[in-house]
């Protein structure tokens, strides 16, 4: 529904020029969360607006490939345009809820706003609406709440309020980035039980950015790592999770750090994540792999296959038990 | 020294902050009657979301923050009441690592000043060789070249920053540190290689480690005794692979539940606790939890269970655990 296909965003001047994120693709489906993996400065973010195309003019730009929805082609659609598509483009929500909404406007009318803009509706159908989405939203006493300041809610119900303005636009895909990272664990689960919710009633395609494995793990329905600007292994979730084939991917799983394993010491991967434009040759997770050889730093890698949908670029593959 | 030797004890300790909303005036209970013993060479968890006061508690042992009540010793000495000289004495001796290393180096100071900063203020060093060779040792301590001293913060990842971090407490040669969140800032891959400093650290130089963190999972894997805090309360206390194998206190539990874990069969689902941490603004009776607990009963409306022995050196405050 939502294709991403072999996206290049450069940044820099003249000969400075680099690629922020480099031959990026990815498929969301409808009723499917597409989980994208990765450390900061991966490219993740940068990506995901690309999609919106909300990339900061003129210091980075899509140098490169294409973005569909529905078939047609986006990618130089301005921003309101692909929100737009007569109902039902693409919406998307941002880790800090309290940035991203006006502290000075009760949320109502924030909603509203939304809501007048896409639906053109106005005053009291306008109104029930906002109230509509709220309650869609599962926050209580929708109508009190609506005029209710951002500072009087907390921050899960800052998010819900967010994904409710998102909403407005009756989305076919949402892009969430980050959007519980800011928030308690217990309150984090009840946001992401949300967007599974309406992700299923909606049928809306989600593309879900985290650094976080394990609500990856939770909520997508396939995932897509990323390091380094590029995407080195994608694949169903629990394919992914398994069997990784990318030592990336592994190492990164080990590091997360898990209740009920005990008093242990950590799993690391040595060294750290390199700056864009720092790597041009070979594979980028090269110089921390312990699994690399001289190939890994002069040839990029190929990708490899592991049954259906499920791919890695590496030259030596972590598979099949080995 | 054996490791039941208490190093720091809290005996009932309370902060109220006021906070004013809409013209009232209200008392928020940030600290509400912890008491706590950190043993000698243990690490001890506090673990808890947002508002539950383990920063607030962390701030008072250090006195960045003025307890309102009750007491904490250190080596059996009264920290609250202590003149000048010995709070100098407390300032070496306990030191605390903070969240954000973008926040806490001055970016005007060279890492090496930074470092020996404290040093500096408490006139430790004999003269100029021994302030380099102390900074040079530490630096190199927390798995920095000695080089680093010369650089300054903005030349540094996130990951060398939390170290100077840790370098900076580590000058005085303590006996306590205290680390608030000291990880939540970095990725996961480099989140890593700092525990393992940190615990590495702890063993050779034989500290004693109370780590605050809201990551149950970072918590787990570096503590040897974990206490869970709720809204101001200290909720449970147990040996950590106890308390993560059986939780007693309902919010443990719930707590421990929530973790997004990497496995691919537990899924989200619907049937999720619906509840959020009451308003700050609002004064609880009975327990803090008991709007949000699946058991509470009227005892719990109305009496505010005490932390209770509950054998093997496990203490819950709950009247139905």
């Amino acid at each position: 529904m939502l294709s991403v296909r072999n996206l290049v965003v450069s940044g820099g001047k003249g000969s400075a020029q680099i690629d922020i994120v480099s031959d990026v693709s990815f498929e969301i489906e409808r009723g499917k969360v597409l989980g994208l993996v990765g450390e900061s400065g991966s490219g993740k973010s940068i990506t995901s607006l690309a999609v919106m195309g909300l990339l900061p003019h003129p210091q980075l730009w899509v140098r490169g490939g294409s973005i569909e929805l529905d078939g047609a082609d986006i990618t130089e659609e301005p921003p309101y345009l692909r929100v737009e598509r007569g109902h039902g483009g693409v919406a998307m929500i941002f880790q800090e809820p309290m940035t991203s909404l006006n502290p000075v406007l009760p949320i109502g009318e924030q909603i509203v706003e939304a809501v007048r803009v896409h639906d053109g509706s106005t005053g009291v159908t306008a109104r029930n609406r906002a109230q509509e989405l709220l309650d869609m939203v599962r926050i209580p006493d929708a109508r009190l709440q609506l005029n209710a300041y951002p500072h009087e809610l907390s921050g899960g119900m800052r998010q819900r309020v967010m994904i409710a303005i998102a909403l407005a636009c009756r989305p076919q895909a949402l892009i969430a980035d980050e959007p519980t990272t800011a928030l308690d664990v217990t309150v984090q689960l009840q946001v992401l039980s949300l967007i599974r919710e309406l992700c299923d009633t909606f049928d809306m395609g989600v593309l879900f950015i985290t650094h976080d494995l394990g609500v990856v793990s939770e909520l997508a329905d396939s995932v897509a790592v990323m390091y380094g600007g590029k995407i080195v292994e994608t694949g169903p979730v629990e394919r992914l999770f398994n069997t990784p084939l990318h030592p990336y991917t592994a190492g990164l799983m080990g590091c997360v750090p898990d209740p009920s394993a005990g008093h242990r010491r950590f799993q690391t991967i040595p060294g750290q994540a390199p700056k864009p434009g720092e790597i041009t040759h070979g594979c980028r997770f090269a110089p921390r792999c312990s699994h690399a050889q001289a190939i890994c730093s002069d040839d990029a890698p190929t990708r490899v296959t592991e049954g259906a949908r499920h791919f890695a670029e590496c030259h030596f593959p972590i598979s099949r038990g080995a | 020294m054996t490791q039941q030797d208490t190093i720091l004890s809290l005996k009932r300790l309370q902060k109220t902050f006021t906070a004013r909303r809409k013209g009232k005036t209200y008392a928020v209970r940030a600290v509400n009657d912890v008491s706590l013993d950190i043993r000698r060479g243990e690490t001890l968890g506090i673990v808890g979301e947002t508002g539950c006061g383990k920063t607030t508690i962390g701030r008072t042992i250090i006195r960045l923050t003025q307890a309102d009540g009750g007491s904490a010793e250190l080596d059996g000495k009264d920290i609250f009441t202590t003149d000048s000289r010995r709070m100098r004495e407390l300032r070496l001796k306990v030191r605390m690592v903070f969240q954000d290393p973008y926040a806490s180096l001055n970016p005007r100071r060279s890492i090496g000043d930074s470092v020996a900063e404290t040093g500096d203020i408490h006139g430790v060093f004999k003269n100029r060789q021994d302030r380099d060779d102390r900074i040079a040792k530490t630096l190199t301590q927390v798995g920095l070249d000695p080089s680093f001293a010369a650089r300054f913060p903005h030349q540094l990842s996130g990951g060398q920053r939390q170290r100077v971090g840790i370098a900076r407490a580590l000058l005085p040669t303590p006996e306590l540190i205290i680390a608030d969140e000291p990880v939540s800032a970095l990725d996961v891959s480099i989140q890593a290689q700092v525990l393992n400093l940190l615990a590495d650290l702890k063993e050779e130089m034989g500290l004693t480690l109370m780590f605050i963190s809201h990551d149950l999972g970072v918590v787990a894997q570096i503590s040897d005794r974990v206490a869970v805090m709720y809204m101001g309360n200290l909720v449970e206390l147990a040996d950590g692979p106890e308390l993560f194998a059986a939780p007693r206190h309902p919010y443990t539990q719930l707590l421990i539940a929530s973790v997004p874990r990497i496995d691919p069969v537990k899924r989200i689902a619907g049937g999720i606790e619906k509840g959020e941490p009451p308003s700050r603004f609002s004064d609880v009776t009975g327990c803090a939890f008991h709007d949000r607990c699946p058991m509470a009963s009227d005892l719990c409306r109305s009496t505010r269970p005490e932390l209770t022995d509950a054998g093997d050196g496990r203490k819950v405050a709950c009247h139905h655990a």
